[in-house]
């Protein structure tokens, strides 16, 4: 139910009085309400959560956490079994 | 896709698995509040590849599970009225009321809409003036923001024949109730990353002080979750217990203060019954005074029996983490997704269900 999905704002207009925009989700495009993330703009990535952007993601975090995260990757691994599921499609659900 | 793929990287979770062996140990159990995040963790088998010290059980925060008998038999009600438009997120149709469940309402002739958002509904609304169109609007913090917008712009906008059947519900109460309870196991707390980036963290710091228990705001991806899980470790192995944030891509301290102003304005906290665990205390929202005439049980107060829920499911076992799906004696023959007994079994996101799509069966899991 609490469900986010990340997508790149790639247009922002005005509509019944709410501010609007069109954001792309990996090429499928919808229409969320961006009342909740006053400072987005074009090009930004938000998180949309039924129809509202409910956060603009920090990329700078974004970048620092990963590469911290890439750093434990190079970490030397221990023993596990041989298809590890972890990368299967569709976690988001 | 940006911001997902890359958080389903195997060469890393393997490191973040290598080093939660390393850190551990002795035994500790840990839940995860979320049922989005328990779906992912069952799905991808997360909790099979986790160190036989690091337990996870499984928390109440599916909005569709806990959403109470009567709430669903009331919205059934209205469903079958001919002056009624029902409009909800598609997961609550097949939740099973008393006796019915809102597909057999529409399978009657109620006029039953599944809708992406609330501004869906908003608008089937002013398409349809001549009928109230009531929206069900269940959910956690997230989804609050999102509900209370549409019934403003309805009430700026004079969109009068919109209403909410309103049964949100709140996640600190329920993690509250969970530690408060006899024989409660749960250790420390995966928050869950979404109602944290509308609400922050500071009501789980209060938590963390009272109970001694870590709380580690989590995102929902495969890498999110083992990260989460590491910091917890961590934090469990060196005594520590405070509130940290994994899923700092979108979460702040503060929350979407645009977001929390706008719940304040049409929502109060109010106490609320948990389909499974019973009343809690200031658990809940109800519309304020202001937006009272957009409350649908105001509009249609139809008179609901209390019904008892079945006495073999065990789903409020479940939804406070003490017990398995498994270790219902319906789980996977009189309860399935197919003819769901309790509401985890229902949605995707309920505990039940996971464990039932991932194949995992009562002889296959016997630890």
């Amino acid at each position: 139910m609490c469900l986010g999905v990340p997508g790149k704002v790639i247009e922002v207009f005005e509509e019944k009085g709410m501010r609007m925009g069109t954001v792309d989700f990996g090429g499928i495009q919808r229409r969320a309400c961006l009342e909740y993330a006053p400072d987005v703009g074009l090009g930004s990535f938000v998180i949309v959560h039924v129809g509202f952007a409910i956060s603009v993601v920090n990329e700078e975090e974004a970048a620092r956490s990963y590469a911290l995260l890439e750093e434990m990757g190079n970490l030397e691994g221990i023993d596990l079994p041989a298809e590890a599921p972890v990368t299967r499609e569709g976690a988001a659900s | 896709m940006r911001y997902v793929d890359e958080y389903r990287d195997s060469h890393i979770a393997k490191g973040i698995l290598a080093d939660i062996r390393r850190s551990v140990t002795r035994p500790w159990t840990i839940m995860e509040v979320c049922g989005g995040q328990t779906h992912t963790l069952i799905r991808q088998g997360i909790d099979q590849l986790l160190p036989p010290e690091v337990e996870m059980v499984h928390g109440p925060g599916c909005p569709v599970c806990v959403t109470p008998l009567s709430i669903i038999d009331r919205a059934v009600s209205i469903a079958k009225r001919p002056d009624a438009i029902l409009c909800s997120f598609g997961d609550m149709l097949r939740v099973p009321g008393s006796s019915e469940d809102l597909f057999m309402a529409r399978a009657a002739g109620g006029d039953v809409r599944v809708v992406y958002s609330p501004l869906d509904a908003l608008e089937v609304a002013r398409a349809n003036p001549d009928r109230t169109v009531v929206f069900f609007a269940v959910g956690f913090e997230t989804t609050a923001p999102a509900n209370a917008m549409a019934v403003r712009q309805a009430k700026l906008q004079g969109v009068e024949n919109f209403t909410l059947l309103v049964a949100h519900v709140l996640v600190p109460p329920a993690m509250l109730a969970i530690l408060a309870a006899p024989g409660n196991r749960v250790q420390a707390f995966l928050a869950p990353g979404h109602v944290c980036t509308i609400m922050g963290w500071t009501e789980y710091e209060p938590i963390t002080e009272s109970f001694h228990v870590p709380i580690v705001v989590t995102g929902f991806e495969p890498l999110d979750l083992l990260e989460g899980i590491h910091m917890t470790v961590r934090q469990l192995e060196e005594g520590r217990a405070e509130v940290e944030n994994q899923y700092v891509r979108s979460v702040v301290r503060e929350g979407n203060a645009a977001a929390m102003r706008v719940v304040a304005e049409v929502f109060e906290p109010c106490d609320r019954a948990w389909r499974g665990l019973g009343p809690i205390p200031n658990s809940g929202l109800r519309l304020t005074e202001a937006y009272r005439a957009h409350d649908a049980e105001l509009r249609f107060p139809e008179v609901v029996a209390e019904v008892p829920e079945s006495e073999v499911c065990i789903a409020g076992m479940v939804l406070q983490g003490r017990a398995k799906p498994h270790d219902c004696p319906a789980f996977g023959t009189e309860c399935t997704p197919e003819r769901p007994l309790g509401a985890p079994m229902v949605s995707t996101e309920g505990a039940c269900a996971a464990y039932f799509l991932a194949g995992r069966r009562r002889e296959a899991v016997s630890s």
